[in-house]
């Protein structure tokens, strides 16, 4: 369907679903029971988690197919955010040309900087992004403090009127889509149960849907099957005579109008903007989100982005009270001790968690939260079948990365 | 001409400290191969062996003072150093006073031990991974090591004070027939300054005119042969892992007095070391050193006021602008040789 084979057609459309059943899928628990605080249905969180999960499809497209690892791939989700914001103040309330605006912005400094990274690879491609992201980071935080608004970086204000809205005098703008307005929700009861449908997240998580199709004919063509010859050797593709560097700067222009992608779309949301978008640590942050779900993998960088923005939300969320409430029932000097073993990896500590745990994927678990998931599946296939069978299955799937 | 020579002053000390970490880090690069995230996090663990001496060292115990009372009449209880009992009240309070000095006797066996556990237990898995996984491996550590110190240091900036005797400013201009006042500058960013160099020269020495340096330099040059002449050259890269920890965490304990530490000091100065190295040339020990006081003395350049006026913002992004420009022009970098990481 729609030109993708039978398994990217389930792959789409798990996604899919998963996607419009969120609210429900993440609210497993009754409002107000102990569970309650792992609940993670609501727009906020929701929102996050398709956003993020657009930046790091794009940021796979790059470094899964090709291997050239960028550490300043937030630039360009900064950069998309204040071309959006910008939309948004001078030229409409609604988001689609603001979103369009960001991914422009987005491309158009992908190129520069693209033009001028890609001429080296490994660890040198590496520094020379970092160092680009840093300068906007930089100057963003000063010079440019006249579009960027600097330390407070920019919001709609009341002072505010886009060119084709018509608000009163003072009335703050709120962003909206064709009069629909991103922070309007619309909850359904049941029993215990309170679901949130959020305009926002149904709309980018549409988007998300839509990104991750591309990103799959994308792996799909010809032009995929480029990338992955460029990250496999270079070298021999210079032999046969192709230049790599069209190729390069093609998907790097690509994954950076995802990443603006991306950042218009964190501005339809919450209105504003500020320079630590751009900090290195975010782009480190998507660099573990990838690595984390599998990179190289269709679904990994979305598993990955959800798991890490979720994990961030649940971990961080949980304090001393919380732990002496699941510890309650153990004997008083256990419960001590559990105490002081857990209590530095939550609530403040969640990166000391992240850490660890992205340590270990990458020593343990290279291929990321995928490889793991296909690793259970073939121990419990090879239960199933006899072991010839399962032998030619593992070494098929070992010839496919791209899943 | 009083204002290029302040800034050049400027310069060092900063530019000390990238040119240790920059050192360390093409150490470990040049012998294992291996691209070291957590570098930086070695140097704000050295910074923070400081911190923990001195609070070692201000351990007191409560004594009741019989001369002294409080608000009430009262004898009053005054919180006394173990250091004052052992070495009497004048001998004790310069032992605190010169925390900062006495931690590099303590800092060299841990940031040693450190180093070796380092590579030992983790980084030895790496060395036949491709350089993305060792990149990613020790941003993790580097991360977890942050963590843990803000665990336990809290996350504010712990003021660490330089020695009393060094508090004080040396009026540079005066001494060298400026008009006194225009070029002042502190006493510990000299004694930064000459420890960086005795330190760089110190490693310099050890890789040039020992026996022990001479064998470590034939495993960079060719490590195959040197294990195929029966050397265990494992064994002293390990040691050389240490060796640049060491250098990394002194770099962090005497800097201290100049910025006092946090726990995201490492990140802040390793993403800047590493465009040193780069820029120095990777796997270039001279151009690591160079490169790091030049990128420091431009850095302090362009703060100036004048340059600021004419390109605002200009000290913000000096050295990646520089590390752009050198990398598109002299590829492997300053004094960089070939055939290292090209592909």
């Amino acid at each position: 369907m729609f030109g993708l084979n039978k398994r990217d057609t389930g792959l789409i459309a798990i996604v899919t679903v998963l996607v419009i059943l969120a609210p429900f899928i993440l609210n497993p628990f009754p409002e107000g029971s102990a569970m309650a605080q792992f609940n993670a249905g609501y727009p906020d969180l929701m929102q996050r988690f398709v956003i993020f999960g657009i930046f790091a499809i794009g940021f796979n497209l790059l470094f899964g197919l090709t291997g050239y690892l960028s550490f300043g791939h937030a630039a360009f989700l900064g950069v998309g955010s204040y071309g959006a914001i910008w939309m948004l103040k001078l030229f409409s309330l609604n988001v689609i040309p603001s979103i369009i605006m960001g991914v422009i912005v987005a491309g158009i400094f992908a190129l520069a900087v693209g033009f001028v990274s890609l001429r080296r690879s490994g660890i040198y491609f590496s520094i020379l992004t970092l160092a680009f992201a840093q300068m906007s980071y930089a100057l963003a935080y000063s010079v440019l403090t006249p579009i960027t608004g600097g330390e407070t970086g920019l919001q709609i204000k009341s002072t505010d009127s886009p060119l084709l809205s018509n608000l009163e005098p003072g009335e703050i703008g709120r962003a909206s889509l064709f009069g629909l307005d991103m922070r309007s929700s619309f909850e359904i009861e049941m029993g215990d149960w309170l679901f949130t449908f959020n305009t926002g997240y149904y709309l980018a998580g549409i988007v998300m849907i839509l990104a991750f199709y591309l990103a799959i004919r994308i792996t799909r063509s010809p032009f995929g099957m480029m990338l992955r010859a460029i990250k496999s050797n270079q070298q021999r593709l210079n032999y046969t005579g192709l230049n790599a560097r069209p190729y390069t700067l093609a998907v790097f222009v690509i994954s950076g109008m995802y990443a603006g992608l991306a950042g218009g779309l964190m501005v339809a949301m919450d209105t504003q903007v500020g320079p630590e978008r751009m900090f290195w640590t975010a782009s480190g942050e998507v660099v573990l989100m990838t690595i984390l779900g599998g990179a190289g993998t269709l679904i990994g960088p979305v598993l990955g982005a959800g798991f890490i923005k979720y994990m961030e939300n649940i971990i961080s969320k949980i304090n001393k009270g919380i732990l002496e409430q699941w510890f309650a029932f153990m004997p008083d000097g256990i419960e001590d001790l559990l105490i002081t073993l857990v209590y530095p990896f939550v609530g403040k500590g969640w990166h000391l968690t992240l850490g660890l745990m992205f340590m270990a994927v990458v020593i343990f678990l290279p291929g990321g939260l995928v490889e793991g998931g296909q690793r259970i599946g073939r121990v419990f296939r090879r239960r199933d079948r006899k072991s010839e069978h399962a032998e030619a299955d593992a070494a098929k799937q070992r010839n496919t990365p791209a899943e | 001409m009083d204002a290029i020579l302040l800034q050049i002053l400027n310069g060092l000390d900063k530019g000390s400290a990238y040119a240790l970490i920059a050192l360390g880090l093409t150490l470990i690069f040049g012998t294992l191969g291996v691209v070291n995230f957590a570098h930086g996090a070695l140097f704000m663990i050295g910074a923070f062996c400081a911190v923990t001496l001195s609070r070692i060292l201000t351990l007191s115990h409560q004594v009741v003072d019989e001369t002294r009372k409080d608000f009430l009449g009262n004898p009053l209880q005054v919180d006394v150093p173990y250091v004052y009992d052992w070495f009497g009240e004048a001998g004790g309070s310069a032992i605190i006073d010169w925390a900062v000095p006495l931690s590099i006797l303590f800092a060299i066996p841990i940031m040693l031990l450190i180093g070796i556990i380092m590579e030992r237990g983790l980084i030895r898995h790496f060395y036949k991974r491709p350089h993305a996984d060792q990149i990613l491996v020790t941003f993790g550590l580097a991360i977890v090591l942050q963590e843990v110190i803000k665990y336990y240091y809290g996350a504010n900036p712990i003021p660490t004070p330089a020695p009393a005797a060094f508090t004080g400013s040396f009026d540079f201009g005066a001494a060298l027939g400026f008009d006194p006042n225009t070029i002042i500058y502190p006493y510990w960013r000299i004694i930064y300054f000459a420890f960086a160099a005795l330190i760089i020269g110190a490693v310099f020495a050890f890789l040039q005119f020992t026996t022990y340096g001479m064998v470590v330099r034939a495993g960079m040059a060719d490590r195959e042969t040197v294990q195929l002449l029966g050397i265990d050259i494992d064994k002293r890269f390990t040691m050389m892992f240490g060796i640049a920890a060491a250098v990394a965490g002194l770099a962090g304990v005497m800097y201290t007095p100049i910025n006092s530490p946090n726990y995201h000091m490492g990140m802040d100065f390793l993403v800047l070391s590493f465009v040193v190295v780069v820029v120095g040339g990777m796997g270039s020990l001279p151009g690591a050193v160079l490169a790091g006081f030049l990128l420091g003395i431009l850095e302090s350049f362009a703060s100036m006021k004048e340059v600021l006026e004419l390109l605002p913002g200009i000290n913000q992004i000096i050295i990646y602008l520089v590390a752009i420009i050198i990398l598109l022009t002299r590829p492997r970098g300053l004094m960089g040789r070939k055939g290292v990481m090209e592909e």
